[in-house]
């Protein structure tokens, strides 16, 4: 029998691994993608306890996730695209316009 | 029994694709390996009964913010990035790093084993109904503000969206 605590391993792997992304790649695209491996891991997490304790809450919050990483991803890109248009490169080593 | 053996298939293949997801050198492969990565983490919710956020899961991110990354892939070049390097200076660091926060994963999840001990709760009647009509119903009732602030969000990051990527700016 599968119990919440396989998918709080598998969680906690997808999470981690999406740290490891965002730490160590350059490209920025990669790290959009690797935020939203972490906002998935948080998801199976939330639905895992709904389904431990027999509550539709944390489906619910599992939504407003979602929903906050549609508008991630919507202004993420955006920011990519300008940033492209500015300097033709997306990695994140040569954006340091605000460095000193 | 079934459960485990579609809990152990969409959960090996989230894993090996999120590992590739993040090694791949060109990013229109990590696009793809993150939408295998999503639909067997719909699969994942399927398993746990909520049938609804499989959905939402399928049409949102796979059909909707994976479309948005590969759109944006097919605007920026591509040619270029693959003969970068691929991996920061950084990466030790990252992975020490890393391996402290796998730590304090393990650490907690063993020290709050025995909470998992407890008897499932007692099915609801809400949830005899149907998952998409429990869920629909809290979310229109108990999180109707939050839910009013969601739309809004995303109205904002609409906006937001647009205003970024239309206007001419100018670094110098």
């Amino acid at each position: 029998m599968v119990s919440t605590y396989h998918y709080l391993f598998l969680a906690a792997a997808l999470f981690t691994i999406g740290v490891i992304g965002v730490l160590t790649r350059r490209n920025i695209m990669v790290i959009l993608m690797s935020i939203e491996l972490m906002m998935n891991a948080v998801n199976i997490n939330l639905i895992a306890f709904s389904d431990h304790l027999q509550h539709q809450t944390g489906q619910i919050f599992a939504i407003f996730v979602i929903t906050v990483a549609a508008a991630e991803a919507a202004v993420g890109l955006g920011i990519v695209i300008a940033m492209f248009k500015n300097k033709e490169t997306m990695n994140i080593n040569e954006i340091d316009l605000m460095k000193w | 029994m079934l459960q485990l053996i579609l809990f152990y298939i969409f959960g090996a293949i989230a894993i090996i694709s999120a590992i590739l997801v993040i090694t791949q050198k060109n990013i229109v492969h990590s696009a793809v390996f993150l939408a295998s990565t999503l639909l067997s983490v719909a699969g994942i919710f399927l398993t746990l009964h909520a049938e609804f956020l499989a959905g939402v899961q399928v049409i949102v991110y796979v059909g909707g913010i994976l479309v948005l990354f590969v759109f944006v892939i097919m605007l920026i070049s591509v040619e270029r990035a693959v003969h970068e390097r691929q991996f920061s200076r950084q990466w030790m660091i990252a992975l020490l790093a890393s391996l402290a926060l796998i730590a304090e994963f393990g650490y907690g999840i063993y020290k709050g084993k025995d909470s998992f001990l407890l008897p499932p709760a007692e099915v609801a009647p809400e949830t005899a109904l149907g998952n998409t009509q429990a869920v629909g119903t809290a979310l229109y009732t108990t999180y109707l503000l939050p839910f009013e602030i969601a739309s809004i969000l995303l109205l904002v990051a609409i906006v937001g969206a647009v205003v970024l990527a239309k206007r001419k700016t100018t670094v110098d």
